[in-house]
């Protein structure tokens, strides 16, 4: 580890805390319908939707047809995807002609950009037509998000709201997130990553002679564009495969510095949204403190365990000043490789800049501790924020009952029906990853996948399901996903870690909602310090974490042990 | 927490021989059900007897291992139905005291209008009928006094044995079966059925019987239940997880695994720390209708206090005498206190002490007087004593004034008029004072506030509580008592729908209140009070509105009350956070145990430094079921509890039992390893 990794670390923190506050005073305005500085611009084209729609947004919906609207909307996303991969081959702007996509690929790949997950069974430029980057994958980057983050207001309306029926509309929250945040953002975002050397074109892959003579092919496309929302939006999908390690994906410094802080932006922003809906911005920097502790410590293992290098390298003679580089983009080295991927995978992006296969066996790990906890470290926009508040409500009720009264958070009493689908929700993670890692990896068919043995080839698995149901979408590599199984049960995966989840959420917002709010006084349990941060942190750590301690052991812990032995795989 | 504690110890063996085996009986499934921790452990208990049964047809070896783990789990399940059974044991044992008296009554129902009655068996009782109750009689079950007045003995509901006096109408007009009447004849209707009587209700509860999940235990039931199902989903695949590593796991180590790592410890203990919360406050001669209303009691945010009796000492004492010109204040001292010689009562008394302390009179005895005393009633509203002629008389402004005129005297009025309407701005009460016709001064009769009752109140709001005064006085008066008591607020010249009004406010701003009444106008607001203490004295129409009666029927004990409540939810709390932080430990303990005979190099996960695989393993049910006993006195006893903000308390709570829970199982598996593997057993 060095000075100068570690002052590249601490300058991304400082700029993001610097840009959570306005960010959140303005997204605060945007989905409370109050007037912001686009207004001018926007609010006509806002209105023209709603009319085109048949839609009322002042209608306050209820948290059931709050969740069936969200239901139905992915559903008809859904079929337009499929449909679309399934017939890119006839359909226009598809210079290479690539044919059209199998079943099993397109329902995982239409499943996977729904679920904002991207998980990438195929190699983009390889496999997909402009049409069905733009019209398929990029839309939907936009609208899983977007609906990620109308989630989050819903469940953080929940907390603010009093003896109230509703938890907002999620026509207009979807709009106005897409119309007001995501899309001038994206723009602003593709400009600057075409000024720093994406390229945002519709031509051919050019053709080009290396100097040893030899024929690359180089591909083009409108990546800029992509890149924006991939990060904003924590979708991670790539346009190429080797997503942000592509010159043409991450092609400078200050690209990879940007792409960072923008995976982080949003979503450390809505810990404030919530803090001042609940009128308390304390409370919101509370969460974001818990998620700062469990992010810096991912950082320092996992940078800690990649600045260190192999020590059966070392022991060979191999200069391991720079860290293990295996896997890396020599212009990111260690410590930008280590923060991207616990970035990442803190926050259900899954774009990555390194090959988190090549890790050392605990630096790999600590992306794959980040999904398990549930992608409640910043997380996915707005997926983390009430991927935490849910695991606030049950650390609440753990240890809540010890000051004497019935456990409350931020004025509303946690109740026998909250905690039934708080637990609901959380034990969909365990279930999707565990249950299907467990078949995996006895199955003929999901033992085809892994390139390696022993436990790295266990990793390489456990991490895909993790990845699917923690709708990261990063891949560790090394594991061929694309075959029926791989396919399919990572698809109904990504289902269960979305869906699972957002259903009993939004159960608990309308619950909370309607509760009244109780008033604050000295004996209430205080949630905006360093206690509640710890417990908070302890309880995620033990709930969260604690279940998939075995499969750990099984993969990335003995595989560390056994290289300290003296063992690789 | 209270010198009314008549706890009895938890060893006591006139509970512990039924607890041992009522806890074998519990074992029934269908009692276990309803605690879906423990039934699970049951479940897997039960398929782990059999597969020990089957390994021991077919002689498998290792035996001994698998046949310790099936014991201990079925250790765990004793130990669990006997916490609940010890729990249930001791409220049996308050229980026991008020069946005695539960003998048959015969009750005599009147038959038309005269005083013909016919016996009934009280059990036979319907609600309407009206019996008759004489001297000598139990009352046969809870009515409402239509006609009479008597002298009651409730000491066996109370355990008070001065008797009280129960009167048609009024506020003291509810009887309580079981009780006797000492004398004098009462009409008594019936007001609760056999079976549903306040005694019933008293014994169900403190048996347990009849006791009700809680909202707060539900929502922690739903809790422990779903960490159950997580721990399943963690335990149910690691045999394959294990196969893909070339190894294998034992069933019976996945159990054992499985049963340490689901919340046992409070899954056991759960409904002990209910009955126990219920039993302490059942010693505190307070009765809840429902455990909803304990708990509600720790979430309670105003304390709606009535000033006489609660903050005040019921009785008024005497503080100054002010004398009307011309008189000196020795001589009105010397008669107030003359004609208050036999007055027994508490003002009566102080105006003495006060005439003596303040004025150095002796204070001569009743029999040195040879005089004619002349006690209080109702219609003269004045007592005094006639000597030698000389006619001295106390008592309320108005009566004495008139016994004046009546003796032919103009008593200066505007002066009189002006010394009481001080008094009475000051929160007193004025006592005039006079001899043969001449009114010679005024007695200042002064509301005291009950010493410690401000730190009472700093104790209160430092949790968090507000207090706030109910009083009938004006607001001047009520001001100045209250900034004396240190309340945070107060209402005056309060009314019935004042106060019911002040309740619905603090609601609406989502506060909780709890109040305490006794009349029948405060039967509404009672009712809308989250916790409402009903005095025993109080009407039936009281009792029936709270949620609570006190027996003692003293208003202070709700902050008692509030206490017991918050211990309650504590105790559930500590020992929930205990629970889950101890499986850090246990994985620690098995996790290399477990894995250790594929992968080797896991051994350094086992910090513990355990000695074997199997003294690990076993290592760890044994403390998990231990651990299930030793805190037994803790969930009867509750959590230590002092009043402080819910900071403070959670600092404490969090160091002892989270940083605790994930200590000293590490201490514990250790210790119990090193004596396993000393003596052989693994």
């Amino acid at each position: 580890m060095t000075f100068n990794g570690w002052v590249q670390i601490a300058l991304f923190v400082a700029i993001l805390l610097v840009l959570t506050r306005p960010l959140g005073g303005y997204l605060s305005r945007v989905l409370e319908g109050q007037r912001t500085f686009m207004s001018p611009v926007l609010l006509p084209v806002e209105r023209g939707f709603y009319r085109l729609a048949g839609i009322d947004p002042a209608e306050d919906q209820s948290w059931w047809v709050y969740c069936r609207a969200m239901l139905v909307f992915h559903i008809v996303g859904f079929a337009f995807l499929y449909l679309l991969l399934r017939l890119q081959a006839v359909l226009p702007l598809n210079p290479q002609d690539m044919s059209a996509i199998p079943s099993d690929l397109s329902f995982n790949t239409a499943v996977s950009f729904l679920t904002n997950t991207n998980w990438q069974s195929y190699g983009g430029e390889s496999t997909m037509s402009y049409l069905s980057q733009m019209a398929g994958l990029t839309v939907q980057n936009f609208l899983s998000a977007a609906t990620g983050i109308a989630l989050a207001m819903a469940f953080i309306r929940g907390f603010a709201r009093a003896n109230a029926k509703g938890i907002g509309n999620f026509w207009a929250d979807l709009v106005r997130v897409t119309l007001y945040v995501l899309l001038p953002f994206c723009i602003v975002l593709t400009l600057f990553y075409v000024w720093q050397g994406v390229p945002q074109n519709l031509g051919a892959y050019v053709e080009a002679t290396t100097l040893e003579g030899a024929k690359q092919t180089i591909a083009q496309g409108p990546v800029a564009s992509q890149l924006a929302i991939k990060m904003l939006g924590t979708n991670g999908g790539g346009f190429f495969n080797a997503n942000s390690a592509h010159p043409y994906e991450n092609p400078t410094a200050l690209a990879n510095l940007v792409q960072m802080l923008s995976i982080f932006v949003i979503g450390a922003a809505l810990t404030n949204v919530f803090g001042r809906a609940v009128g308390a911005e304390r409370q919101g920097w509370a969460i974001l403190a818990a998620m700062g502790v469990l992010f810096i410590v991912g950082v320092f293992v996992a940078y800690w365990a990649e600045a260190g290098g192999n020590p059966l390298l070392a022991a060979l003679g191999v200069d391991n000043a720079q860290g293990n580089m295996e896997g890396k983009e020599v212009r990111f080295g260690a410590p930008l490789s280590a923060l991207f991927a616990v970035i990442t995978t803190a926050a259900s992006c899954g774009a990555v800049n390194a090959m988190h296969d090549s890790f050392m066996p605990l630096g790999g790990m600590i992306p794959l501790v980040n999904m398990l906890l549930g992608e409640i470290i910043i997380g996915g926009v707005g997926a983390g924020l009430y991927g935490i508040l849910l695991f606030a409500i049950l650390a609440i009720f753990l240890a809540g009952l010890m000051v004497g009264r019935t456990p409350e958070y931020v004025g509303k009493k946690i109740e026998a029906r909250d905690v039934k689908f708080t637990m609901l929700a959380i034990l969909c993670l365990p279930l999707a990853i565990l249950g299907f890692t467990g078949l995996a990896v006895v199955l003929p068919v999901g033992l085809a996948g892994p390139a390696n043995a022993g436990p790295h080839g266990f990793s390489e698995i456990f991490y895909a399901f993790t990845s699917a149901a923690a709708n990261n979408g990063s891949a560790f590599a090394g594991l061929t996903a694309n075959t029926l199984f791989y396919n399919s049960t990572l698809g109904v995966a990504m289902i269960v870690g979305r869906f699972a989840i957002i259903v009993p959420m939004l159960a608990v917002a309308g619950s909370l909602a309607a509760k009244r709010k109780s008033a604050v006084s000295l004996g209430t349990f205080p949630t905006d310090g360093p206690l509640f941060v710890g417990l908070l942190v302890g309880a995620i750590l033990i709930v969260g974490g604690l279940t998939f301690l075995p499969a750990l052991a099984l993969g990335p812990i003995a595989e560390h042990f056994a290289m300290l032995a003296g063992t690789l795989f | 927490m209270s010198t009314r504690d008549k706890s009895q110890s938890m060893f006591d063996s006139a509970i512990l021989k039924p607890a041992l085996v009522a806890s074998v009986v519990k074992l029934h499934p269908r009692e276990l059900m309803k605690n879906p921790v423990m039934f699970t452990v049951e479940l897997v208990a039960l398929v782990a007897t059999v597969l020990m049964v089957r390994d021991i047809a077919v002689g498998a070896p290792d035996i001994g291992f698998e046949i310790q783990i099936v014991t201990w789990l079925w250790v765990t399940l004793l130990f669990a139905t006997f916490a609940e059974a010890v729990a249930e044991g001791r409220g049996k044992a308050q229980a026991e005291t008020l069946h005695r008296m539960r003998s048959e009554t015969i009750a005599k129902v009147l038959v038309g209008v005269s005083d013909i009655f016919e016996p009934v068996r009280a059990n036979a009782l319907k609600v309407g009928q009206v019996v008759l109750v004489e001297a000598g009689d139990i009352v046969p079950a809870d009515g409402e006094i239509i006609e009479g007045v008597a002298t009651i003995d409730e000491s066996a509901i109370t355990g008070e044995s001065a008797p009280v006096i129960r009167e048609a109408g009024g506020d003291r007009s509810a009887v309580t079966g079981g009780t006797k009447v000492l004398s004098d004849r009462i009409k008594v209707r019936i007001t609760a059925e056999e079976g549903s009587s306040f005694l019933d209700r008293m014994i169900a509860l403190v048996e347990g019987a009849s006791r009700q999940k809680t909202p707060n235990e539900l929502a922690l039931n739903v809790l422990l239940a779903g960490l159950t199902l997580i721990f399943v989903l963690a335990v149910v695949t690691i045999p394959s997880f294990a196969a893909y590593a070339g190894g294998s796991v034992s069933v019976i180590v996945l159990i054992a695994l499985f049963v340490t790592l689901i919340p046992t410890t409070i899954g056991a203990l759960l409904s002990a720390i209910g009955i126990a919360g219920m039993s302490r406050l059942v010693r505190f001669n307070v009765l809840a209708t429902s455990g909803r209303a304990v708990e509600a009691a720790g979430d309670v945010d105003t304390l709606l206090l009535d000033k006489t009796g609660t903050i005040t000492l019921g009785n008024r004492h005497a503080t100054q005498f002010i004398p009307v010109s011309g008189v000196d204040e020795n001589e009105l001292a010397k008669v107030a206190q003359l004609a208050s010689l036999a007055d027994e009562t508490p003002e009566g008394r102080s105006i003495v002490v006060l005439a003596k302390d303040k004025y150095g009179l002796r204070i001569i005895g009743t029999a040195e007087i040879k005089g004619q005393f002349v006690p209080f009633t109702a219609q003269t509203r004045m007592s005094g004593v006639d000597v030698d002629g000389t006619v001295i008389r106390k008592g309320a402004v108005d009566a004495v004034v008139a016994h004046a005129r009546s003796m032919g005297a103009t008593p200066p009025m505007e002066e009189i008029e002006r010394i009481a309407s001080y008094i009475a701005k000051e929160g007193g009460t004025p006592l005039a004072v006079s001899r043969n016709g001449q009114v010679l001064g005024i007695v200042y009769l002064k509301d005291v506030v009950k010493g410690g009752i401000r730190e009472r109140f700093a104790e209160l709001r430092r949790m968090g509580i507000r207090t706030m005064m109910i009083t009938g006085d004006n607001p001047q008066t009520a001001a100045a008592i209250a900034a004396e008591a240190g309340v945070d607020d107060f209402l005056a010249q309060a009314t019935p729908e004042a106060k019911l009004r002040l309740i619905r406010a603090e609601q609406t701003g989502g506060r909780l209140v709890a109040m305490c009444g006794d009349g029948t106008n405060d039967a509404p607001a009672l009712a809308q009070a989250d916790v409402g203490v009903a005095m025993h004295t109080g009407t039936n129409a009281a009792r029936e509105a709270g949620n609570m009666v006190d027996l003692d029927s003293d208003p202070t004990k709700l902050i008692e009350i509030v206490g017991i409540g918050k211990q309650l939810l504590m105790t559930r709390g500590a020992l929930t956070t205990f629970s889950v932080a101890n499986d850090v430990a246990k994985y620690f303990a098995i996790i290399p145990a477990m894995f250790i005979a594929f992968y080797p190099q896991l051994g350094v996960l086992n910090v513990m430094q355990l000695a074997t695989p199997e003294s690990a393993i076993l290592s760890a049910i044994i403390f998990n079921a231990l651990i299930i006993v030793a805190l037994i006195p803790l969930a009867l006893r509750g959590v230590k509890y002092r009043p402080s903000s819910a900071a403070a308390l959670l600092r404490r709570n969090l160091l002892v039992y989270g940083v605790g829970g994930l200590i000293v199982p590490f201490v514990g598996i250790k210790l119990i390893d090193i004596i396993v593997a000393a003596t052989g057993l693994a």
